[in-house]
């Protein structure tokens, strides 16, 4: 089905965040990245004006979207709430988590803050356990250099193995590089090859004998070994994310139930 | 379509993630940030060359300011100084507004008498809302005027995130969530706000203890009567010189008190019904800002001071007229509110305060900025008339009344412990959605500030 520019607009500012993913000609970019990172200022940078404010469905999280073009292809760009992890501790991190998760979109932008750049990667390697889809955005690079800090962007892309792209969003530096890197990822110009976070032996025996499983039950719309490990740290709030969205995830649909009871009984644990 | 006979099913998945959890004694979710932070530092280390330049001044800062030997010491003296400043500061305007005002006063008694206004409207209007109001304004106007400049200055400097990181290491000793020490700084500027701010708390065990335990950090409305109670009762009682550092340490005092009963209640809370463990969250401290002084004077003027004192206000207009009405009322020989004085007068007793004390508290539940002024009208109205026009004149009154120091001390424990005002509980009903909290966070303040108030008493009467 075609649709104009407006009625697509109305569609991604739907109450309920309904982006139409069928539309070939919109591709869905999310903006993850700590709180004072100049995440904002990347976002009205790429935006400019076309943005709209909100709340995430049935959340206090307020909510903005706003799109762009580039070499005449539309994206749209969703501001996550900006957040420290994504282990779901706040409201902020689970509507994060679960739309990087479940709403996948075709790209998710990282911005770091170049200042901290080690406190910052926690949440980029968080993400890119989720979705290989990952640009990594270092703003602030005028500060860090000020400070005294001088960042390998090539180095830290072959550390992650995904796009590395420098910016000082303020003064609008950075942000063509920013949008023609989104533009080869989401047309697979290039493929992110996010490198792999090894854990304690414990943790990675399991994951070996349950991601097999996982795979086959959740399929390929999520990452099996993720949701693993989420599953042996005990989240129950993402069971109960997956049992919203179990539609997507036909094999799992017989073991809805178990779905329901498991995350049902955590929750009645926490007062207890 | 026909299940593999090889497939694990979910339920089979849950189990071995379980056993794999109680293997590492619930220590899993650690072992994961660890693995996560280390690998975040490594890559750091490879990519990242940090030149040797002079460490930047935030963080020679941070370090003494929020260092383990210094950052307490430092704190206190930081409060103890604005106190100080308050207290020598809020004295002497109080005097030239009060005399204004019942200047004033005697003004409009001369109106009255010359169109021979009947003497109930006359005393309604004039003794009993103008009155309280002039008490309201010139009591607490001063110290708001020198006390909340000074407060949000810290908040402008970058000063107030310190605070919370230093106290976070306690909060999260006694088994509650570190962010209940920003929600609990919130509660000296109104614990219905601090109470709001629990929201910030995710775990509901956390939470719940953070907005029960709120009400011990003086509020806004308590301060001023704490400041002036220490001022004309703790300074006083001793050499003049001095008595200024005295008062200030009383009510610093006072506030470590607050903190501490704080804690107590928050680990006898995460030890009894709210058991569980603390769980873990990042807090970023601010880089320090040059202080706008323009906006902090009108910020903390026009919003704090004059939205506090309109509010007092409005509360204490009503409240005057009631309780001229209710010592104008005789029933018997003897007004209503001695009546209900003297009921009152055996509890206030046993615990160092008196019935008019108690009754000033009661009355006093829509919001604390207005004990004190009921509490005034009470005696006013039960004693001699006296021109009040500073606040000696307000300790004499208050000794004509039997009032010692003992007296003020329990008056402001009594005040910094006791039951939260109405506005707040109406706020903890809110964000609890429970009555059962609700009346949680009534009786335990006002069981601690009767048992507190209750030893003291009767330990200082022992030694005398």
């Amino acid at each position: 089905m075609k649709l104009t520019h407006r009625s697509s607009e109305k569609k991604v500012n739907g109450r309920n965040n309904n982006i139409d993913f069928s539309d070939p000609n919109i591709k869905i970019i999310a903006l993850a990245g700590n709180p004072n990172t100049g995440k904002s200022t990347v976002f009205n940078s790429l935006t400019g004006l076309n943005q709209h404010t909100g709340n995430w469905a049935g959340k206090t999280v307020t909510h903005a979207k706003g799109s762009f073009y580039y070499r005449n292809q539309h994206y749209v760009l969703v501001d996550l709430p900006g957040t420290y992890s994504l282990l779901a501790n706040s409201v902020e991190e689970q509507v994060a988590r679960d739309f990087i998760c479940f709403n996948q979109p075709h790209a998710t932008i990282v911005v770091l803050d170049a200042t901290c750049l080690e406190r910052n990667l926690n949440l980029a390697l968080q993400i890119m356990e989720i979705t290989p889809h990952v640009i990594i955005c270092i703003n602030l690079l005028d500060e860090a250099q000020r400070k005294g800090y001088f960042i390998d962007l090539n180095s830290l892309n072959i550390q992650l193995g995904v796009p590395v792209v420098g910016t000082i969003a303020r003064e609008g530096k950075g942000l063509e590089h920013l949008k023609d890197i989104t533009y080869q990822v989401v047309n697979n110009l290039i493929t992110p090859k996010p490198a792999k976070l090894i854990y304690s032996s414990d943790i990675e025996r399991t994951l070996e004998k349950i991601t097999p499983q996982l795979e086959k039950l959740l399929g390929e719309r999520i990452n099996a070994r993720w949701v693993g490990l989420r599953l042996i740290d005990g989240d129950q709030s993402l069971l109960n994310a997956i049992y919203e969205h179990i539609d997507t995830f036909p094999e799992l649909k017989k073991e809805s139930e178990v779905l329901k009871h498991y995350g049902e009984t955590k929750q009645s644990n926490i007062l207890g | 379509m026909e299940k593999p006979s090889n497939q694990t099913s979910l339920a089979e998945i849950l189990e071995i993630t379980e056993a794999t959890r109680s293997q590492n004694s619930n220590y899993i979710r650690d072992s994961i940030v660890e693995s996560i932070y280390q690998h975040a530092e490594q890559i750091t280390n490879i990519v990242v060359k940090q030149k040797e330049l002079n460490k930047c001044p935030d963080r020679k800062l941070d370090d003494i300011l929020t260092s383990p030997w210094l950052g307490y010491p430092l704190m206190l003296l930081l409060l103890g100084f604005i106190f100080w400043l308050t207290i020598i500061g809020a004295n002497y305007p109080s005097q030239i507004i009060a005399k204004f005002l019942f200047t004033i006063e005697s003004q409009l008694t001369g109106l009255f008498m010359r169109f021979h206004a009947p003497h109930w409207l006359y005393g309604l209007l004039i003794l009993g809302i103008y009155r309280c109001l002039a008490w309201v304004i010139s009591v607490m106007l001063p110290p708001m005027a020198i006390f909340f400049p000074c407060f949000t200055l810290l908040e402008d400097l970058g000063y107030l995130p310190r605070v919370a990181f230093n106290v976070d290491r306690l909060f999260k000793k006694v088994g509650a969530h570190g962010k209940q020490a920003l929600t609990m700084s919130m509660g000296f500027g109104c614990n219905a706000a601090g109470i709001t701010a629990c929201r910030i708390i995710e775990s509901p065990r956390e939470r719940l203890i953070a907005i029960l335990t709120n009400n011990f950090v003086p509020c806004n409305g308590r301060f001023p009567t704490l400041i002036s109670l220490a001022i004309i009762f703790m300074g006083g009682a001793v050499f003049k010189t001095s008595s200024t550092a005295i008062a200030t340490a009383v009510v610093v005092g006072l506030i470590l008190l607050g903190i501490s009963i704080t804690l107590f209640t928050s680990w006898l809370l995460s030890k009894t019904i709210l058991r569980g463990i603390p769980s873990s969250f990042t807090m970023e401290l601010p880089s320090y800002r040059k202080p706008q002084i323009g906006k902090i004077l009108i910020r903390s003027l026009l919003d704090r001071t004059l939205f506090v004192l309109g509010r007092a206000i409005v509360v204490a207009a009503p409240a005057g007229a009631m309780i001229w009405a209710l010592a104008n009322i005789h029933i018997g020989d003897t007004s209503i509110v001695t009546h209900i004085g003297q009921f009152l007068n055996p509890l206030g007793h046993a615990v160092g305060l008196d019935g008019f004390i108690l009754l000033a508290f009661i009355l006093g539940f829509p919001a604390n900025e207005i004990v004190l002024p009921i509490l005034i009208m009470c005696y006013l109205s039960s004693g001699t008339m006296l021109e009040l026009k500073s606040l000696t004149a307000m300790r004499d009154l208050f000794v004509q009344h039997g009032w010692t120091w003992l007296t003020a001390l329990n008056m402001m424990l009594f005040s910094l412990l006791h039951f939260p005002c109405g506005t707040a509980l109406w706020t903890i009903r809110k964000e609890t959605g429970s009555s059962k909290w609700t009346l949680l966070a009534f009786l335990m303040p006002t069981a601690i500030a009767f048992s507190v108030c209750f030893i003291t008493t009767q330990i200082i009467r022992l030694l005398r």
